[in-house]
């Protein structure tokens, strides 16, 4: 962490932000960092800081969606927004326990990750990239490099981690097949 | 039959929590802790004139301000030399804050302990010191010139002379029918886990006891090191490494200034204190590794065999020595690679500079080493005209020819005696792998395309598993459940998964039983650490080990009962049972309950032990002499000397005539760690550490100016490879057991990185017909050396040795 002012004073400010979607309320120093307030004031520690200046990925959380950089914005930004950390990827299946995104399967299918420090960066960047995309759509290496593209892991080496892209990928295509062939059924 | 586990990829049981975001890393433990932060030296070499924390007085939450005046007894002395070695003559060490003098950037001088870590910043920008700076020592070169020293009392900046030969070099040379000479130079990198370093400490004043979390290699040395520093009984210390997101080498160091530090906060503060990291401390505080000046004799006969070798390596050891000569040792010793050297000479000058330490980072030595060697080889099939491929096979050890004696010290003062191997047989799968043969049609095609291609290849044999020992504790409970621990760390290594397989194999039980624990002295006490590609290997043996005492145990208490010769028992399943007669047996859950004469009925399980425990013989005592209540059992693995893995690695490049750009379009690597536990992790560790090696070859450089300044302290500047950046590996594996195991196992960490950069440069040589002489190498390096008119470039080397131009 840098220290971002030198006033002794810390200014805090009240923000309401939807993180996993459950509505939270905090009241935190402006000049803390999102990763920061991730971590301490809502104790998701899956939202890893590995150089807190925008490079590694590691800190890479979905604002509104969209993967975002946790050390690059402040708590305050996120004022009103939605957010979700690695915790959140995974989703309610219909007994009321949790399944985890394909992405997430993959990882450990394909023994994408090894200390598992870069890994919820990852998992945040290429989940959101896999939902964006039309999954009946076989994914090609083009795409695969551009998930993987932007976050550094230092134990991988990186083949394990876009194989688990095109499985969880291909995962993602035969359940949007079933659905169809289900609707199509069901349209009949 | 139970499932077979041994050779399986098994999926790993760490990833369940870690991809879900429930590992538990160091910053992840304790919320409510105080938070450490540090004034660094801003110079490389200076007097500390004045320490003014006045100003940081007065801001809100700080809590305490340490500078070497408030350190007392041992903590005031110099840090411990880890590895003392009789050639290393001066070695120095730092205190863990500086005392009056600074010798590196980065390093420490005071430690503000506040409420947060924004606030113990806040303070920690507002202490002034003021320094008188002192000439600075950068690069080897610089260091040998001695133009100005480190340290005052070693004027000629020479840390240790390291010095080993196998015969009488000189007369061989003049005797061979050809020699050739080359320098050439490698530079510094560093480990650069994801993670950085961190400690948390938690004093108990009611028990006079110590917790501390640190994501170290070696958990029992730092609590060993905690505890004589801070003045405590061991027993009054545990430690413990969380999760720890990578290490290759940085974290094996011990301890940390940090590691005394923290721990002397918490207990003076008696509150929580932590510290984690920022990624520019990781940088300028930490350990490099690497940096190297060779100068390399070989003589050869006309056929290309080599009649003797002759090798000086100036090594750059950074501005202390607290993990001794390791890195120079490996490097003089594994320089002999898979190859018969008839007569070898190695003379090692380590020297100091003003900048971070030089530790090991994965490969440790073996990368420069390997790259001495190799460049050797192509030289002389340059010379020779002869196939580079035929002038390393002309020069193998063979396969009849194990153990093979080097005649030569390793780094843990044994032998280095070659247990088995098969490097003719790696040389055939790595021409396989890679085309080696029709290569030239490969350049013709690429030429059309106006690109130049090279190919290069580079073998290593690499000494893994060192000793002295470690140990595994296996104990079955009443439950069912197998609880396995060995005092050595993980990193990303999969080890709770892999040691869980060999128990599992071992004992005969469902793999879902058994529960590992590593790094934990709460657990087991006597442990070496996770290095040199040891884990597998150590700590794979002695859990083996472990695990068939208890099932020695187990068949002993189950043929008594069952009224049969423990030799017609087995265990399947966590089933014991006679071989061959279904329906006579008892599980495995319940000879645990009956392994404990005094068995209250807390659980179902000691309930329906009951049944089976019969009336006892009077005349004997319920717990026989030298036997032990409880099924479990303890064991040590403790090795003669190291293991060998080996392997051979090949690079093909294409390389842009407009940019200069270097491109590895293929990478090939054949592989030996005898037997493999589970190949999907030993292909983790491969795929890994090529990309490292990678890295090292074109990307990854310490750029150090004049002053000492690292001037790429963050990963904007210092290259790491993207996924851009690493190429496609394609893997063969060769399975050559060792012989010194009861497994046959040999490491398998740390391969991967050895000789990329060998194989790389020999790779890009190829493409433009000039040499290289340093590496790394960038595209402008190689855009000057393609257009000097020397014919051999050495005068690149100076230019990168930790110097910026
Ligand atoms: S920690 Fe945010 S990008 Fe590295
Ligand atoms: S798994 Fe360790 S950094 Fe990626």
């Amino acid at each position: 962490m840098r220290s971002r002012a030198m006033s002794t004073v810390q200014t805090e400010r009240a923000i309401s932000v939807t993180v996993n979607g459950v509505p939270r309320e905090a009241t935190v120093p402006v000049r803390w960092l999102l990763s920061d307030a991730l971590r301490n004031e809502f104790g998701l520690t899956g939202t890893h800081v590995g150089c807190e200046h925008g490079v590694c990925g590691s800190c890479t959380v979905l604002v509104d969606g969209e993967p975002t950089r946790s050390c690059l914005v402040l708590a305050v930004q996120v004022d009103g927004r939605q957010v979700t950390t690695v915790e959140g990827l995974s989703r309610p299946d219909h007994q009321g326990g949790q399944v985890l995104h394909p992405i997430q399967e993959a990882f450990r299918e394909c023994h994408a990750l090894q200390c598992g420090f870069c890994t919820p960066g990852f998992l945040t960047t290429i989940a959101a990239g896999l939902d964006a995309r039309d999954a009946s759509v076989e994914i090609t290496e083009e795409e695969v490099d551009e998930l993987v593209g932007g976050n550094l892991c230092r134990c991988t080496g990186y083949a394990n981690i876009k194989k688990a892209c095109r499985y969880a990928a291909a995962a993602m295509r035969e359940s949007a097949i079933v659905a169809t062939k289900a609707q199509d059924g069901g349209a009949r | 039959m139970t499932t077979k586990l041994f050779g399986e990829p098994v999926r790993r049981r760490e990833d369940a929590r870690l991809i879900t975001g429930q590992g538990r890393y160091l910053d992840d433990i304790g919320s409510s802790a105080y938070a450490a932060a540090f004034v660094r030296s801003p110079y490389a070499h200076a007097r500390i004139v004045d320490i003014d924390v006045t100003a940081a007085v007065d801001v809100e939450g700080l809590l305490a301000v340490y500078t070497y005046e408030d350190l007392v007894g041992p903590m005031a002395e110099p840090l411990p030399v880890l590895i003392p070695h009789p050639q290393l003559t001066a070695p120095r060490t730092g205190y863990p804050l500086a005392k009056d003098v600074v010798k590196h950037v980065g390093e420490a001088v005071v430690m503000v302990v506040a409420t947060d870590r924004y606030v113990a910043e806040d303070a920690v920008d507002r202490i002034a010191v003021t320094y008188e700076e002192l000439p600075v020592v950068v690069g080897v070169d610089a260091a040998r010139e001695a133009g100005s020293c480190v340290h005052d009392d070693v004027p000629d900046n020479v840390a240790a002379r390291h010095h080993q030969e196998t015969g009488d070099v000189e007369p061989a040379l003049a005797a061979s029918p050809h020699t050739l000479s080359f320098t050439q130079y490698f530079e510094r990198s560093a480990a650069m886990p994801m993670e950085g370093k961190g400690v948390h400490a938690r004093w108990d004043a009611d028990d006079s006891s110590l917790r501390v979390y640190t994501s170290t290699q070696a958990s029992t040395s730092v609590r060993a090191a905690i505890a004589a520093k801070l003045q405590l009984s061991l027993e009054r210390v545990e430690v413990i490494a969380p999760d720890v997101g990578g290490g290759f080498g940085v974290k094996i160091v011990h301890p940390w200034p940090e590691e005394l530090l923290v721990p002397m906060a918490a207990r003076l503060l008696g509150h929580e204190v932590k510290w984690s990291e920022d990624r520019r401390e990781h940088f300028t505080s930490s350990a490099h590794e690497r940096q190297q000046r060779q100068e390399v004799t070989v003589g050869y006969d006309d056929d290309g065999r080599i009649t003797a070798l002759d090798v000086h390596i100036w090594h750059d050891n950074g501005a202390y020595t607290p993990y001794g000569i390791i890195v120079p040792i490996v490097t003089a010793t594994q320089l002999v690679g898979p190859y018969v050297i008839p007569v070898y000479r190695v003379q090692v000058e380590s020297v100091f500079t003003n900048t971070v330490i030089v530790t090991p980072y994965r490969g440790a030595g073996r990368p420069q080493g390997c790259f001495a060697m190799e460049r050797a080889m192509d030289r002389i099939a340059q010379e020779r005209g002869l196939d580079r491929a035929e002038v390393r096979m002309r020069n193998l050890i063979q396969a009849d020819q194990f153990p093979y004696d080097h005649h030569l010290t390793f780094q843990d003062g044994r032998p280095v005696i070659y247990d088995s191997g098969d490097y003719v047989g790696l040389m055939g799968k790595l021409k396989a792998l890679v085309h080696w043969d029709s290569v030239e049609e490969r350049r013709a095609e690429a030429r059309a395309r106006g690109r130049h291609l090279g190919i290069g290849m580079a073998m290593y044999v690499e000494g893994t598993g060192p000793g002295p020992y470690e140990g595994g504790h296996v104990q079955v409970l009443g439950s069912g459940k197998v609880l396995v621990s060995t005092g050595l760390t993980s990193q990303g290594q999969g080890h709770e998964t892999v040691f869980a397989q060999l128990v599992a194999s071992e004992l005969g039980v469902p793999m879902e039983d058994v529960e590992v624990t590593t790094g934990d002295t709460r657990r087991f006490g006597y442990a070496v650490g996770t290095f040199a590609s040891r884990a597998a290997v150590m700590s794979g043996n002695a859990v083996a080990l472990a695990a068939r005492g208890v099932k020695e145990k187990a068949l002993r208490i189950a043929a008594e009962v069952l009224e049969v010769d423990p030799g017609d028992l087995e265990i399947d399943e966590g089933l014991v049972q006679v071989k061959g007669t279904p329906g006579a047996s008892i599980p495995l859950r319940t000879v645990a309950v009956l392994s404990n004469p005094l068995r209250y009925a807390f659980d179902e399980a000691a309930k329906q032990a009951t049944q089976f425990a019969g009336p006892g013989d009077d005349s004997k005592p319920p717990v026989a002499v030298g036997d032990a209540p409880g099924l479990e059992h303890t064991d040590y693995y403790s090795p003669v000397r190291s293991t060998f893995a080996s392997g051979a690695h090949a690079a093909v490049v294409e390389i842009d005539p407009l940019t200069w750009e270097i491109e590895v379009v293929d990478y090939a690597v054949v592989h030996d760690c005898g037997n493999v536990v589970n190949p999907m992790i030993v292909e983790g560790q491969v795929h890994g550490g090529v990309a490292q090696g990678v890295g090292g070859a074109l990307y990854e450089r310490m750029a150090y100016d004049r002053d000492g300044q690292l001037q790429n302290a963050s990963f904007m500047d210092f290259l790491m490879p993207y996924a851009s950046e690493v190429p496609d590996v394609v893997i063969d594996h060769q399975e050559t057991p060792s012989p010194l195991n009861p497994l046959g196992l040999k490491g398998a960490g740390e391969a991967g990185v050895i000789p990329g950069s060998a194989a790389i440069a020999s790779a890009i040589e190829d493409a433009v017909g000039r040499r290289i002489a340093a590496m790394p190498i960038s595209p402008t390096e190689l855009y000057d050396l393609v257009r000097s008119d020397a014919d051999q470039v050495t005068n690149v080397g100076p230019k990168t040795t930790g110097v910026l131009a």
